[in-house]
């Protein structure tokens, strides 16, 4: 009876494959990887590895050292035209609308820059102050070597691909750091009133 | 004699062609953009199983073929084999992780091409027929996809990019179009 046997082979085969595809897509929720890094992080938030950088004032600056505050991080580099340009706008909007707990040290803004071999201090610094960003909870900061990037960038799920054009192209969003230094929330880029509404929900 | 001499050759090629894809330059020129690994890579990897199909021994091919009739079973596990390679994920995790690498070099090649190469010859028209329609509409649809969508599906590859991947999946969508358009207008079929 080959029909039969066939019959049951293709079963087989579609039971076993829906459960690798099911696995596969996280239960058809996300079919690429951006949405698959949103889901993990919410579902086990990797813990943040303590990565030296340094700052837009050259100081020096471990990143488990900001445990006890949430963090907003985003990745940039400096020369950017299109995605950073919009994220450096945001933080500066979000330094407005979340000045209190930013001033009382509950949370900071951290941009991390992904190109360090340019990205300078004096770099990092100008680049704050084209949005007219203040001191205020605001770090610019690139990581003090490869190795430190890479954990980083593995940690963040960020991927960054040169654009043909001397840049470079990123998933760009806002990373959530809670004060145990675990990320733990991925937002989208482009709407600061929605992150300062979901970081005012989060805050003590 | 020329199908002997075929399944001599057969996995000589498939070797050499699967060697070649596994070169370090050839993969960083083939997966360096979304359309050169979606489009010429996977399928160079299915051939390298199409033609291994020909050098499985006889015996062997003829028990696999009691549970094939029709090459129906072959039509499912490429079908779903197939699925998985073309969701975005499994794009941007073949190249940013190792062991989905392996993957890719292994399952394209024996759960995609094997099981075609193995089950093409037992198929008839309705069930050829199926299979290249549902072809012809995925790359129609993922086409469009791709073209139209205004984010990045990939991490690892560039939005332009992903437009000409597009691009090319409707040509090629049409191109397969046009063949079954000629094979039916003025082929000629087999009874079944």
């Amino acid at each position: 009876m080959p029909i039969l046997r066939t019959l049951l082979a293709s079963t087989l085969l579609l039971a076993l494959g829906g459960a690798v595809l099911t696995v596969a897509t996280d239960g058809f929720q996300a079919f690429t990887s951006e949405t698959a890094r949103r889901l993990a992080v919410r579902r086990d938030p990797p813990p943040v590895p303590a990565v030296l950088l340094e700052t837009q004032s050259g100081a020096r600056l471990d990143l488990a050292e900001l445990r006890g505050r949430w963090v907003l991080v985003d990745f940039i580099y400096t020369r950017c035209l299109t995605w950073c340009l919009a994220l450096g706008g945001e933080f500066a909007q979000l330094q407005d609308q979340l000045a209190a707990p930013l001033a009382d040290g509950r949370l900071v803004l951290l941009s991390i820059s992904f190109d360090p071999a340019h990205d300078t201090p004096a770099e990092l610094a100008a680049y704050r102050q084209r949005f007219r960003g203040r001191d205020g909870g605001w770090i610019v900061a690139r990581p003090t070597s490869e190795d430190g990037l890479r954990q980083l960038l593995r940690t963040f799920g960020v991927t960054v691909v040169p654009d043909r054009m001397g840049g470079y192209v990123h998933n760009a969003a806002i990373q959530v750091v809670d004060p145990q230094g675990r990320l733990v929330l991925i937002l989208d880029a482009g709407n600061p009133q929605a992150v300062a509404q979901t970081m005012r929900g989060k805050l003590p | 004699m020329r199908i002997a001499g075929r399944q001599r050759l057969a996995p000589a090629f498939a070797a050499v062609l699967f060697a070649a894809l596994l070169l370090p330059p050839a993969r960083a020129w083939l997966e360096g953009r979304m359309s050169l690994q979606m489009l010429v890579q996977i399928p160079l990897l299915i051939g390298v199983g199409w033609l291994l199909s020909a050098a499985l021994p006889p015996r062997l091919g003829e028990g696999i073929a009691r549970w094939n009739q029709h090459g129906i079973s072959s039509v499912v596990l490429a079908s779903l084999a197939g699925m998985f390679w073309m969701l975005p994920r499994s794009l941007d995790a073949a190249i940013g992780e190792p062991w989905m690498a392996v993957a890719k070099f292994a399952s394209v090649p024996l759960l995609i091409g094997l099981p075609l190469g193995l089950g093409w010859p037992r198929m008839g028209f309705v069930v050829r027929g199926v299979f290249l329609l549902e072809l012809i509409a995925t790359f129609f649809r993922l086409g469009w996809l791709y073209l139209v969508s205004p984010v990045r599906l990939c991490n690892s590859y560039l939005l332009d990019d992903q437009q000409r991947s597009g691009e090319a999946m409707l040509v090629i969508g049409s191109l397969i179009l046009a063949g079954v358009m000629i094979k039916l207008l003025w082929g000629r079929f087999d009874s079944t």
